[in-house]
């Protein structure tokens, strides 16, 4: 099988490519901590309102600058919705959806987790500048999904 | 060796073109094909006036239904009916006429999935499955719908029968021969049909009991990733579909020869091998899969590009090579001596060009930090619609110029070559203007799959208005590109002037090496496949299995 030098050029050029791309993933995961929202831990669907933490949905405190919002997501809200939080404060959302898959995203930051029945996901995000955050669903959840929405005010 | 009745019948293949009772097949698969395309092209403006903001839906028809219907006709029927009818025009061309019993197998498949069409399409219009294409439990549609998605597989598993044993049966009367180029695409692509869709099966069996309430929960997150083992598999196989034009047909079109057969099939093989685990990154914010699982199938995601990026090399090289022939000069300049006004070469190579950006986003997003900032959002919409609709369908559309006229035997007029022309610039800027406005608005946050909303007038939201606006106009032109193709399609089949159309395949170039015969050897091929799809799948299901939250009761939440 002959290959030209420029196509051995070419393929080598992709190959560490793709590599480069694997290896600058490895990094941000496991040595910044930057990897994707992978919860483990598991719920029962149909008992969410009475497993902790969920009996108590809301946000609490945990440090100076630090919350931890825990979260349910059911057809069409979140709850609980509209919350406050000071300037430079970083938040740790813990959520399970109540009923069919949810989609958490916030608009103009990295938050963006998928929240499935049966499962806890978390994720983690410093709100570094005031304003109003858009948080809405992102995965079709049935006729009300485009009005499942609410806000994070940053003050 | 063939034997002389063999060479007798490849000698009036050639001379009678394709056998009526082939044509017949063809052609009805790719008018299904063309008709999923009007109604489908239709639905998607209803869709793009609607994100835009200036057409509110009836609840009788709403935006979800649409989509549901949109995505159904368009990535199941256009695609695979065009799919099967291409390749099983191939296989009669290339293999002397397809066998009574592979034909009989075709056409069983066509009923059954026709049938299995219609039982799908009931409950999505009676707006009892608006579970879109994706239908992840524990959205439960009316079981009709599961019922109509297993006739649709058992359907396509006919065709992959028929072509396996059209295959199987050359191969005995041509024992050492390598089988034709088109019909070892042809394999590749019925094999990631026929193991791709075993998971899906195995999830749609899962639901049925379940939405029937003869079980009462579901594992939502096995349901989930059966369904992505399949969907991602689909998505190459139209992609290996649209290749095998560009290394085998686009070449003779130009005057060219073919780039090393070798090669060709092992990138084949390669595509084979390595997609279906691919079927996970569309699962990199999911809770429930460990980062580590995550990071294998990054490589399991990317490794896919290298095929790719090998075809992007092998197409240029064979452009360059064939203009330079043709007297053209420097680095750049051979562009000029490409057939651009030849629809049959233009709609290929726009979609080949469409397949530059399309690819890069699609490595972008397989890397998980990048994925977590357009997961689910407009990004992504734009993204398929870049890689489906234009690198896969304008190929399609560049085949349909001469696969109809020879199925029909009537010939391709300067005229309509001249209208295919003008479509593809429509169709290239529609698709052009609204996959970039997609993937922007989507960075900025907007979701995919959501009606018209401006979340309480919120002020971010309002923002994305200008982009969405785009969605309006490059449906618009879409669809004014969907009219003529159809027009074309229908035109070549029934109405153009009789005459004798070839089936273009190039030859290999003079001083060829000859390819080594282990690529021949699928058995091996396949069996390396299910390696790798163990390698991905195994950790995760056990983990899912093992380690199953209770399963969640059937829903109904539209």
């Amino acid at each position: 099988m002959k290959m030209h030098l420029d196509e051995k050029i070419w393929l080598i050029i992709s190959f560490g490519m793709i590599i480069g791309f694997m290896l600058f993933t490895g990094y941000q995961t496991f040595v910044l901590g930057m990897g994707p929202p992978s919860h483990m831990e598991t719920i029962d669907p149909q008992k969410v309102d009475e497993t902790a933490p969920f009996d108590n949905p809301g946000v609490y405190q945990i440090g100076e600058k630090e919350y931890e919002v825990v979260m349910i997501l059911e057809v069409f809200r979140f709850q609980p919705g509209e919350i406050e939080i000071p300037v430079g404060s970083t938040v740790h959302f813990t959520m399970t959806s109540k009923d069919v898959v949810h989609g958490f995203q916030v608009a103009d930051t990295n938050l963006n987790a998928m929240v499935m029945p049966g499962h806890i996901q978390k994720i983690s995000q410093t709100f570094h500048e005031p304003g109003e955050y858009l948080v809405l669903c992102n995965e079709y959840c049935g006729t009300g999904h485009q009005f499942m929405a609410t806000t994070i005010t940053v003050k | 060796m063939s034997t002389p009745l063999q060479a007798l019948k490849k000698k009036t293949n050639e001379a009678l073109g394709i056998r009526p009772e082939d044509a017949v097949l063809s052609k009805s698969y790719l008018l299904v094909a063309f008709a999923a395309l009007l109604i489908g092209g239709i639905l998607g403006l209803l869709q793009g006036l609607n994100r835009a903001g200036l057409l509110d839906l009836p609840h009788w028809f709403n935006y979800y239904q649409v989509l549901t219907a949109h995505g159904l006709l368009l990535v199941l029927v256009l695609t695979a009916f065009f799919t099967i009818g291409y390749f099983y025009a191939a296989l009669s061309h290339t293999l002397g006429g397809l066998l009574p019993k592979v034909r009989k197998l075709a056409w069983v498949g066509f009923g059954l999935k026709m049938a299995g069409f219609v039982l799908a399409v009931i409950p999505i219009l009676m707006n009892k499955a608006t579970v879109l294409y994706t239908f992840y439990p524990p959205m439960a549609a009316s079981p009709v719908f599961y019922f109509g998605l297993v006739f649709i597989v058992l359907g396509v598993w006919m065709c992959a029968f028929g072509c396996f044993i059209q295959v199987a049966n050359w191969r005995k009367q041509n024992k050492g021969k390598h089988v034709p180029i088109l019909a070892y695409f042809a394999t590749g692509v019925f094999v990631l049909l026929f193991f791709g869709s075993i998971p899906v099966t195995i999830e749609v069996f899962m639901i049925i009991p379940w939405s029937l309430g003869w079980v009462e929960t579901i594992n939502v997150m096995v349901a989930r990733t059966l369904f992505w083992a399949f969907g991602h598999t689909l998505v190459n196989i139209w992609y290996l579909t649209a290749v095998s034009a560009w290394y085998v047909v686009v070449p003779k079109v130009i005057g060219g020869r073919r780039f090393s057969d070798t090669l060709t099939r092992v990138v084949i093989f390669l595509l084979v091998i390595m997609n279906i685990p691919g079927g996970f990154h569309h699962q990199i914010i999911d809770p429930g899969i460990a980062e580590s699982v995550k990071f294998l199938h990054v490589f399991m995601s990317l490794a896919i590009g290298l095929p790719s990026l090998m075809t992007a090399y092998a197409m240029f090289s064979v452009f360059e090579k064939t203009a330079k022939k043709k007297g053209g000069k420097g680095v750049f300049g051979w562009f000029k001596k490409l057939p651009w006004g030849d629809v049959r070469f233009l709609a290929p190579m726009m979609a080949m060009i469409a397949f530059i950006p399309g690819g890069a986003g699609g490595i972008v997003q397989s890397t998980n930090q990048l994925n977590q900032v357009v997961h689910n959002t407009m990004w992504i919409v734009g993204h398929f619609h870049l890689t489906v609709g234009m690198s896969v369908v304008l190929t399609f559309f560049g085949i349909s110029y001469w696969l109809v006229p020879y199925l029909s035997k009537r010939v391709l007029t300067p005229k309509l070559n001249k209208l295919g022309v003008i479509q593809t610039i429509i169709w290239s800027a529609g698709m052009g203007l609204m996959a970039i406005a997609m993937h922007w608005v989507g960075l900025l946050g907007s979701p995919r799959r959501t009606s018209y909303t401006t979340y309480f007038d919120n002020a971010t939201a309002l923002g994305w208005d200008p982009y969405l606006l785009f969605l309006a106009v490059g449906g618009t032109l879409l669809m004014i590109g969907v009219i003529l193709q159809v027009y074309a399609v229908v035109h070549l089949m029934f109405f153009a002037p009789k005459g004798e159309t070839e089936f273009p395949i190039a030859e290999e170039e003079e001083d060829a090496a000859k390819t080594p015969y282990w690529t021949e050897r699928w058995g091996r091929i396949i069996f390396v496949m299910l390696l790798v799809i163990a390698m991905g799948y195994v950790i995760p299901m056990v983990e899912f299995i093992v380690n199953a939250p209770p399963g969640s009761p059937p829903f109904k939440t539209w």
